[in-house]
């Protein structure tokens, strides 16, 4: 007896605001009448939180991995024990999406030691012998834009071999200088990064360029914090030996899921970085760090 | 016999002429010019220029035979989209950005017959970028894994997990390198390519196609071979457009599940799945970590979608332009050395792209296109800097060391430059190539080019007066220094200027440069030039100066309303003055007749006559005509026109009656005299007939006959004619029967007297 069971959302992108109505149906096909002893819909959104081995240690990653944090817990029964006919029976529903007591709902987040996550649970229980059923679906909370507008502050950089910091062979470096401006270094997500890149001036041909994107996660606990930068994309902006004091565009679209506005509570901190990599033909890699402060999208997308 | 008092006939030529002769005057321009076809070639040359280019532009508006290339408009070629959406900007609105999707259809629409299309293009590229080296095929296409899908996730973030992690796997995949492939190796293996791709689609291996488009668009980034490198991108991008169209049909389809879409539909039409998916497809390609399979894909996705983006084109053929430089760079120049390739043979790869990219920037602009090309994307301050910019490109050419390169470079370069700049710019390019072409007369070599530069000018340039005050094209014109190009181009300069100044032109500018013209074609002609070529020539030589000198006169004459100060006047006489000395320059005696006819109305209607010192140029004018007849007595009919010219010339004006009564003494005089020579030799004897029946002819016609000896020296010239019996009896039949019937005329009547007096030689 095959039955399949589907959450389906109204809104196609599946993002929504807090204080606004999550709504959908919960879609049950069967080939014939299928008794059960309930339909349960749970809504969750959870923070999960755990330690870099690289901070605290393999053992206590494994172990001692931080509670996570719940944002926001409901659940409705939309349906009495009972019997679903056969075919195909649609189910509506509706949740309020409201925050836990005094609790924030953060942006969706997949990050690595940071998950941000809201999920609707669907758990159809069914009678001795068979299995129950469930179906996960998960759906993005995008926060409220805030009333005062980001003021797009562009950056200008400038990097030659006296500006690196941490290099111990400053003589031996080939002269280059490479300017280039960020167009903002608070970025809203719903926008790409934008920005320039000029190669004035290089002894050894460019052999790329590239655009880095990192979040930076801390998480803290009991015996205190860890503190963990990972690459979330990399993506080339040229290739090759770029025309000389030709501007190269910059341009990154903020990659969904995997960031989110810049994040600061008493448990954990979510923080991006935009590193500008140079590489040269004998493979020097200048890299030229920005950290940037991203907020909320937009309310452009929602409908 | 000689002294034969003429008196003139009272005639009105106006309605005379409107009941017997309606037809115009022969000069009528362009009207009867056996040459005349020449006049017309210029609209077909200027189609020749660049094919697909010139729509809005031309303003004649002749039919276009259909371009026999529209046959291979299949294609729903993106770029072509590209460049047609340019020309809709109007209707659309900017924020909801409507969606081509009924671009087929579209498509030919908005695309006219007369626009090469990639398709075409593609083709010549193919055949054209050819190589014997072997070339190789780098892919890694990752593990082919079949596809096992987890068990369809509904977590949008899984399954863009898993893709992102099949795309990470292209980097430790398996790679695949295939050497020394021949050509068509390549070709056949990029085919192979494209068809996996479409397989890999359609059975919904969405992953593993977008992964052979990434591959095959890194293929772009080696530059080995570089002779192959226009072919090779041809290939590519085929498959990039696959890829494309895939992408789009299927969003398509997603959309059309309800109902289909109509063609034109905005982009509250699609429902959110389709727009999810759309969003979809860009994130996922925004994300690739390389930049070549990054750009190409989301473009031609891009172009497929939305393709209502006309300004990168602007933007795409600038930073084109900006990145010249970087030709001379070192690392160009040594994979130049490496692969064994000279500079202009390098060059020759950009030159698809740049004429595409130039065909789609100028096709069918409209004029708010152009407008706003210029207003926007041509600040003036960018138009100067690009300007230089362009001359600066120009100039490195020249450089590089092929002279011979530089100027069919500045060929193409002046069409853009006038076709979106100002004078300004094209006065610059115009210096500039002064400048590159005096030098060991290097001009010498390339008139072919030359000319064509100004026959492009001469497309875009209607305004004589913008034109001459560019002050660089005389001295340009200067240039040609081969008589025959000279000449050439100073007759199509003329053609132009004859065919679109509509309004008469009081420019001085203009009239000294087209006086110019006109001299350098006159002391073209000589002893050697074919009659033909004298003809055209004249033609257009009187073509401007009924419309400048002739019409300058009239115009003065109105503003001054009739009369006319003294400078005014002078002004106007040395106008006349100068149709009288350029006049006898021609060769056509009707033409110039006409002509004087025509100048000396002119000077009639501005009262020149009566003013200044009018014996001296009346005296050139009628010396002209006088010395004309002697000239030309011996030619049929043509005292008759002498005749009929002056009278027309002085005919209502009767101070000067006296005076053309006594010329026309003795012109009869001479004309006499004439036949008198022609009588006393036996072979002219049928020559002397027939003049002295013209003769006659003219005097019946215009003299009054009430004169006696008028009518005597008629009734003696009608038995001179008929003496040698080598007259037409049957004309005589006519002309009597003409005169009888005049007689019957109110005042007429003394004609039949003289009638009676004719007899008929009987036939014997």
């Amino acid at each position: 007896m095959s039955v399949s069971l589907d959450i389906r959302l109204k809104r196609a992108n599946k993002v929504y605001h807090e204080g606004e109505v999550l709504s959908g149906v919960v879609v049950l096909q069967c080939k014939e009448p299928l008794p059960h002893h309930g339909i349960i819909l749970n809504m969750e959104g959870l923070v999960n939180l755990q330690l870099s081995s690289k901070s605290v240690g393999v053992f206590e990653a494994f172990y001692n991995s931080v509670k996570p944090i719940p944002l926001l817990s409901s659940s409705i029964e939309v349906a009495r024990s009972g019997k679903i006919p056969g075919g195909k029976t649609e189910i509506p529903f509706e949740f309020p999406l409201q925050a836990k007591g005094n609790k924030v709902l953060y942006e969706t987040y997949h990050g690595v030691f940071v998950n941000i996550q809201y999920t609707l649970r669907c758990d159809v229980k069914r009678p001795l012998l068979a299995k129950d059923l469930s179906r996960t679906c998960e759906f993005i909370v995008h926060c409220q834009p805030q009333k005062a507008k980001v003021s797009p502050s562009p950056v200008s950089f400038s990097i030659t071999p006296d500006t690196l910091q941490n290099s111990r062979e400053k003589e031996t470096l080939p002269k280059f200088l490479i300017r280039g401006h960020l167009d903002a270094t608070s970025c809203v997500m719903s926008q790409p990064l934008s920005g320039e890149v000029v190669v004035e001036h290089s002894d050894i041909p460019v052999k790329s360029i590239e655009l880095q994107l990192v979040r930076v996660e801390t998480c803290g606990c009991a015996e205190g914090y860890a503190r963990d930068a990972t690459e979330i994309q990399n993506i080339q902006i040229a290739e090759g030996d770029v025309c000389h004091a030709l501007s190269i565009p910059i341009y990154m679209v903020f990659p969904r899921l995997f960031t989110c506005p810049t994040l600061e509570t008493t448990n954990f901190k979510v923080e991006f970085e935009v590193n500008i990599v140079i590489v040269l033909q004998d493979d020097h890699l200048i890299t030229e760090n920005f950290p940037s402060n991203c907020a909320e999208s937009e309310q452009t997308q929602d409908r | 016999m000689a002294a034969v008092q003429w008196r003139t006939r009272w005639r009105k030529y106006e309605s005379e002429l409107q009941r017997c002769r309606p037809e115009a005057l022969p000069i009528e321009f362009g009207d009867y010019h056996p040459l005349k076809p020449i006049l017309v070639t210029d609209t077909k040359t200027r189609r020749g220029v660049r094919k697909g280019s010139t729509s809005s532009s031309s303003s004649s508006s002749s039919s276009v035979p259909p371009d026999p290339l529209s046959s291979m408009l299949d294609g729903t070629d993106p770029l072509s989209m590209f460049a047609a959406s340019a020309s809709e900007t109007s209707t659309v609105s900017r924020g909801g950005s409507t969606v081509d999707l009924g671009k087929k259809k579209k498509e030919e629409e908005v695309v006219g017959a007369d626009f090469e299309p990639w398709s075409a293009k593609r083709g010549e590229i193919l055949s054209r970028f050819t190589t014997t080296e072997k070339l190789s095929i780098n892919l890694c296409m990752g593990s082919d894994k079949g596809k096992a899908t987890s068990p369809a996730s509904s977590a949008v973030s899984e399954k863009v997990r898993t893709r992102l992690e099949e795309l990470d796997d292209l980097e430790e995949g398996s790679q695949r390198e295939l050497l020394n492939l021949s050509q068509q190796d390549y070709a056949n293996r990029i085919e192979e390519l494209n068809q996996s791709l479409k397989e890999a689609w359609a059975s919904d291996q969405k992953v593993k196609a977008l992964k052979i488009v990434i591959q095959c668009a890194k293929l772009l980034s080696d530059t080995a071979v570089i002779q192959f490198y226009p072919s090779k991108f041809v290939l590519i991008t085929d498959i990039m457009d696959t890829f494309g169209r895939l992408v789009f049909d299927r969003i398509w389809s997603m959309c059309s599940e309800p109902q289909p879409l109509s063609d034109t539909f905005t982009c509250d039409d699609v429902h959110d799945t389709a727009k999810e998916t759309c969003l979809n497809w860009f994130f996922k390609i925004a994300s690739i970590r390389e930049l070549l399979p990054r750009l190409h894909p989301s473009l031609h996705v891009g172009m497929e979608v939305a393709p209502q983006l006309k300004d990168c084109l602007n933007t795409n053929f600038f930073d084109l332009l900006g990145t010249f430089r970087q030709l001379s760079g070192e690392s160009v120049q040594n994979q130049l050395v490496i692969q064994r390739v000279e500079m202009p043979e390098y060059l020759t790869l950009f030159s698809p792209a740049i004429n595409w990219i130039l065909q789609c920037i100028a096709y069918r602009a409209p004029e708010c296109f152009v407008a706003e090309f210029r207003h926007e994307a041509f600040r003036p301050e960018f138009v100067a800097t690009r300007a230089t910019d362009f001359i600066g490109m120009i100039k490195e050419c020249d450089e590089a060391g092929f002279p011979k390169d530089y100027i069919n470079c500045a060929e193409i370069w002046v069409e853009f430059t006038c076709r979106h700049f100002t004078k300004r710019e094209v006065n610059t390019v115009l210096a500039d190539m002064i400048k590159h072409m005096t030098p060991d007369r290097a001009f010498e070599d390339a008139y072919p080019q030359l000319q064509s530069v100004i026959g492009k000018i001469l497309t875009y340039f209607h305004d004589f007066s913008i034109l001459f005050s560019m002050e660089r094209f005389l001295p340009f014109l200067d240039m040609f220094q081969k008589d025959s190009v000279r000449v050439e181009v100073c007759r199509s300069i003329m053609e132009v200027f004859i065919r679109h100044q509509v309004e008469p032109t009081r420019d001085p500018v203009i009239l000294n440069a087209m006086l110019h013209i006109c001299k350098t074609m006159h002391d073209s002609v000589n002893a050697l030039t074919l009659e033909d070529e004298k003809r055209s020539l004249s033609l257009l030589i009187i073509g401007f100066i009924r419309m400048t000198v002739n019409q300058l006169a009239m115009e003065t004459r109105r503003v001054m309303r009739g009369n006319h100060s003294r400078k005014t006047a002078a002004f106007v006489r040395a106008c006349a003055a100068y149709s009288f000395i350029t006049i006898p320059s021609l060769s056509s005696i009707f033409t110039r007749l006409s002509l004087y006819l025509l100048s000396g109305q002119v000077a009639l209607a501005n009262q020149c006559l009566s003013q200044g010192p009018p014996r001296a140029w009346r005296a050139v004018l009628v010396r002209g005509l006088l010395n004309m007849v002697q000239d030309y007595t011996w030619e049929d009919n043509s005292d008759a026109k002498v005749l009929d010219s002056n009278e027309t010339l002085y005919g209502g004006d009767p101070k000067f009656l006296s005076e053309i009564n006594k010329l026309c003494e003795t012109l009869i005089g001479q004309v006499l005299d004439h036949l008198k020579v022609l009588g006393g030799e036996e072979q002219t004897a049928r020559r002397q007939g027939a003049l002295a029946f013209s003769l006659f002819g003219v005097l019946v016609a215009h003299g009054d006959l009430r004169n006696n000896k008028l009518s005597q020296l008629a009734v003696n010239l009608w038995n001179l004619s008929h003496k040698h019996g080598y007259c037409d009896t049957r004309l005589s039949v006519r002309t009597l029967e003409y005169l009888k019937q005049q007689a019957h005329q109110p005042d007429m009547s003394h004609l039949s007297d003289t009638v009676q007096r004719l007899a008929l030689q009987s036939r014997t």
